[in-house]
């Protein structure tokens, strides 16, 4: 069976259309390139300066000069192009990136987002984060369900935000969430599992939707 | 012609206690390790350094980090080195942290004569304290002040001796707006070729923006 990454990645590879300017965060968020559904291309952005980036090199395959934005050497695929920070951050702050995949610490109702530090325990920086959720037009949330039992998705972030009212959908193992000015509403739930379940591990109150549909997870 | 063409020790007498750094690079690629580690040798105290980040422990700017000569670090990320971590929690290091975006435009703002980058990455965060905002068509924007150096230590992957550089892959990162913002700008030259032989298309960082070059990758 699919772990819940899996499940996670898989779920939002299906949501990106042909031609689709995409950034993946570090972590889980890579995973969805595995996904991508055939004869869907996307041009994937690495904040580092890359449009066209391609998966990790294997040892004695690596380009001079060429990492991703967690360090790792990439390749590139054909027509790939680099350019420098403050191009590739008029990229993402511009608006010229479709999607951005995150992950998160918490999320709530209002799409506020607390991504990138927890005061005291971790505190590495936010990186391009900021200008990513703030700039892309469609921000993603993949993360599981909760953490260890504990909700992330909460009627009000407690950990500093990385940024307000950005996030437009969440993706987790167990459903699919929109969020709307009404609040979070719930489109799509996993197979074998209830809305009541899903309700329990939710601190914010879900609006189910009228038109609640089975969440497409990978095949066996 | 003027001869930019330097030693390492030469370049590193224009680094004193006290200075403020640009270092060209993201996780090490594209910074001048020689520099850094003429810094290291040097033993100046106190300096500011303006970069991606803080690399890692033994590689970079990191490196300056390990030597403990480094009062403020102005990055966007320092996950990678715990010693830069280590060194905030401690007190020992001040470290402000600002969104990558920011830090580019802070720092071209300042190169490019501008009094103020308008954004509006970090608004309703903790980067707005303290910031003027301002509101045009209905959105909410930060005032981001520029950000200048005394000195921007870059690595062009080749450089001609006049000092027009072209930067490989993802190691253009900050080096570009870096060259800009400083009042001294030193390029290490992974390749060095005569004035002519580097294709005018392809200069990334014009001559006229170098003060010191000095040799070093394939040597």
């Amino acid at each position: 069976m699919a772990s819940a990454k899996e499940i996670i990645a898989y779920r939002v590879a299906q949501d990106l259309k042909d031609g689709d300017v995409i950034n993946l965060g570090i972590g889980l968020p890579t995973m969805v390139a595995n996904y991508i559904p055939e004869g869907v291309e996307v041009t994937i952005q690495s904040e580092n300066g890359i449009l066209g980036m391609d998966r990790v090199a294997n040892e004695g395959e690596e380009l001079k000069d060429v990492i991703n934005s967690g360090g790792q050497p990439v390749l590139i695929t054909p027509g790939a192009c680099f350019f420098d920070s403050s191009m590739s951050f008029g990229i993402i702050r511009g608006g010229h990136v479709d999607v951005t995949v995150l992950g998160a610490l918490q999320v709530d109702e209002k799409g506020n987002l607390a991504s990138h530090v927890v005061p005291g325990k971790m505190v590495p920086g936010m990186g391009g984060a900021m200008d990513l959720v703030v700039g892309a037009k469609e921000v993603i949330i993949a993360t599981t369900h909760t953490q260890k039992g504990v909700a992330k998705i909460l009627k009000e972030i407690t950990l500093p935000a990385t940024a307000v009212k950005c996030v437009d959908k969440i993706v987790t193992e167990l459903c699919v969430i929109q969020v709307t000015d009404a609040g979070l509403e719930l489109t799509e739930i996993a197979p074998g599992v209830t809305v009541e379940e899903v309700q329990a591990q939710t601190e914010a109150t879900l609006i189910v939707s009228g038109d609640l549909k089975t969440m497409a997870v990978p095949a066996e | 012609m003027k001869n930019k063409i330097v030693s390492v020790q030469e370049a590193v007498s224009h680094i004193n206690d006290g200075c403020s750094i640009m270092i060209g690079g993201f996780l090490g690629c594209g910074t001048s390790e020689l520099m850094m580690d003429a810094i290291v040798e040097k033993g100046v105290k106190d300096l500011t350094i303006i970069g991606n980040d803080t690399a890692y422990v033994g590689v970079g700017a990191g490196k300056l980090i390990c030597a403990k000569q480094v009062k403020h670090v102005i990055a966007t990320h320092i996950g990678t080195n715990k010693e830069t971590g280590n060194q905030m929690t401690s007190g020992e290091t001040e470290v402000t942290l600002v969104p990558q975006g920011s830090l580019a435009e802070k720092i071209r703002a300042a190169g490019m004569g501008l009094g103020a980058v308008i954004t509006p990455t970090g608004v309703g965060t903790d980067v707005a304290i303290g910031k003027e905002t301002m509101t045009i068509d209905g959105r909410e924007y930060l005032v981001e002040p520029p950000v200048r150096a005394d000195v921007a230590i870059l690595k062009g992957s080749i450089v001609d001796k006049a000092g027009n550089v072209y930067y490989e892959g993802t190691s253009k990162n900050f080096q570009e707006v870096m060259a800009m913002a400083a009042d001294t700008v030193i390029v290490e030259a992974e390749k060095l070729v005569e004035v002519g032989e580097l294709d005018p298309n392809y200069v990334m960082t014009p001559a006229i923006l170098v003060d010191y070059i000095i040799v070093g990758g394939d040597k």
